[in-house]
């Protein structure tokens, strides 16, 4: 009997936190492969999640620990996911129209409406501020600013900014119909086609660094970053690296951070109360977000002579582009004629802006608080 | 089990946090508007600079 020990020993150590936490990894698999949210980050943060909680396994510590430290604990991989994600960006709808701009700033309501209702439940304000970051609706903004902060919830952060992303298509229609007139969801806003000078394309990813963190240096890294990729895109001359960041680079910090997040997801720092509390505070955040930006619009239609269909509001918040898509699917489901695209993914595209702006606002606030 | 009701148990409930924390959603949102409000006025004299 003894011999076949080894067969069973470990089994034995299993516990049933451990088998929730395993079946939580399925789950995230599953809906990554099945219903197609977020796969890249689910799929590789589900599977992560199963290796972390195998008794005594030797991926957590271990590679796992490993990639945890050398990409997420300094905040390397959010920071090199911008790259990729700013050389994804095209600024062109924002800077035919730069008043777009004023949604995305709006939709960032949700982060601070979080922070006040985050700090009921939890004392320590590195938590509650890391707990608000969920409505930034930009998983490497998260990561970094709760990692930063040194908050002991990234895991549960981490999953919830990127489930809700993935949950975008479900969470803000309901919030935009409840806030909207029919009628004023059939305003029509005809897209002036202008053209964008290449000097100002090329000078705008400088001129936001430059403002942004001057104003706001702890935002310096995730503003800069994510500029960077902008500007090797619109400079002309770096095609080929423009092309990296965008593909080879972006997919494989994809990979990393999706599975090295999963070292915060162990049953003993995953499976606690206080996750389900930052589940339904981060929903709240990315509700708010959105009747943020879509109250924003309506009260400035109060004073506005060419209306403004307060639906594009809504893509303020920084899930790009699916909220923009989502914005221009709704108008056209209420008037086939009614193109909302450039309008929205513009909007769309100010919030991934506003979003790390907001994150360095808050990081600002922290080292104040912290003395720093 | 033990594990969930302790967590529970450290979770505490205080309404006058919420009022307390006011301020910085003030601070958070104007700050963001002024930045945005420099970046959307930086844009434009770009781009009137370019079209003149």
């Amino acid at each position: 009997m003894e011999n076949f020990e080894i067969l069973y020993k470990n089994l034995l150590e299993f516990s049933w936190q451990q088998g929730v936490m395993i079946a939580i990894g399925c789950l995230l698999v599953y809906l990554a492969i099945a219903k197609e949210m977020e796969p890249s980050l689910l799929l590789p943060m589900g599977f992560g999640a199963i290796l972390v909680n195998i008794p005594f396994s030797d991926a957590l510590v271990g590679p796992i620990q490993e990639l945890y430290n050398a990409g997420i604990a300094n905040e390397l991989f959010p920071l090199l996911l911008f790259i990729g994600i700013g050389a994804m960006i095209d600024f062109g709808p924002l800077l035919t129209n730069p008043k777009l701009m004023l949604f995305g700033a709006a939709a960032q309501f949700g982060i601070f409406f979080t922070l006040c209702m985050a700090s009921m439940f939890f004392p320590d304000f590195r938590d509650f501020f890391s707990i608000a970051i969920i409505g930034a609706a930009d998983g490497p903004t998260s990561i970094a600013v709760a990692n930063k902060l040194g908050s002991q919830y990234v895991g549960a952060i981490t999953v919830a900014a990127y489930s809700y992303m993935a949950l975008v298509p479900v969470i803000q229609p309901p919030v935009i119909k409840l806030l909207t007139t029919k009628k004023e969801r059939l305003i029509r806003m005809p897209y002036e086609q202008k053209s964008v000078s290449k000097l100002t394309r090329i000078l705008f990813p400088i001129i936001i660094t430059i403002v942004v963190s001057a104003i706001i240096p702890q935002a310096t890294a995730l503003i800069g970053f994510l500029m960077f990729g902008n500007l090797i895109r619109e400079c002309g001359v770096l095609n080929s690296l423009s092309d990296t960041a965008q593909n080879v680079l972006a997919n494989l910090i994809t990979i990393f951070l999706g599975i090295s997040v999963a070292f915060n997801m162990t049953a003993d720092k995953f499976l606690q109360v206080d996750t389900l509390l930052i589940m339904g505070l981060g929903l709240v955040a990315f509700i708010v977000d959105t009747a943020g930006g879509v109250l924003f619009a309506k009260f400035l239609n109060l004073f506005m002579k060419k209306k403004i269909n307060p639906m594009i509001g809504a893509a303020g918040i920084s899930a790009f582009p699916m909220s923009g898509r989502i914005v221009h699917k709704m108008a056209l489901k209420e008037d086939p004629q009614n193109f909302l695209l450039m309008h929205s993914i513009g909007v769309n595209v100010s919030g991934q802006i506003a979003s790390v702006i907001a994150g360095g606002i808050i990081l600002n606030i922290a080292a104040k608080l912290m003395g720093g | 089990m033990n594990m969930l009701a302790e967590t529970a148990v450290n979770l505490e409930f205080n309404p006058m946090a919420f009022v307390d924390n006011l301020k910085y959603m003030g601070i958070g949102m104007l700050v963001i508007f002024v930045i945005i409000g420099i970046i959307i006025l930086a844009t434009k004299l770009v781009s009137s600079i370019k079209s003149k």
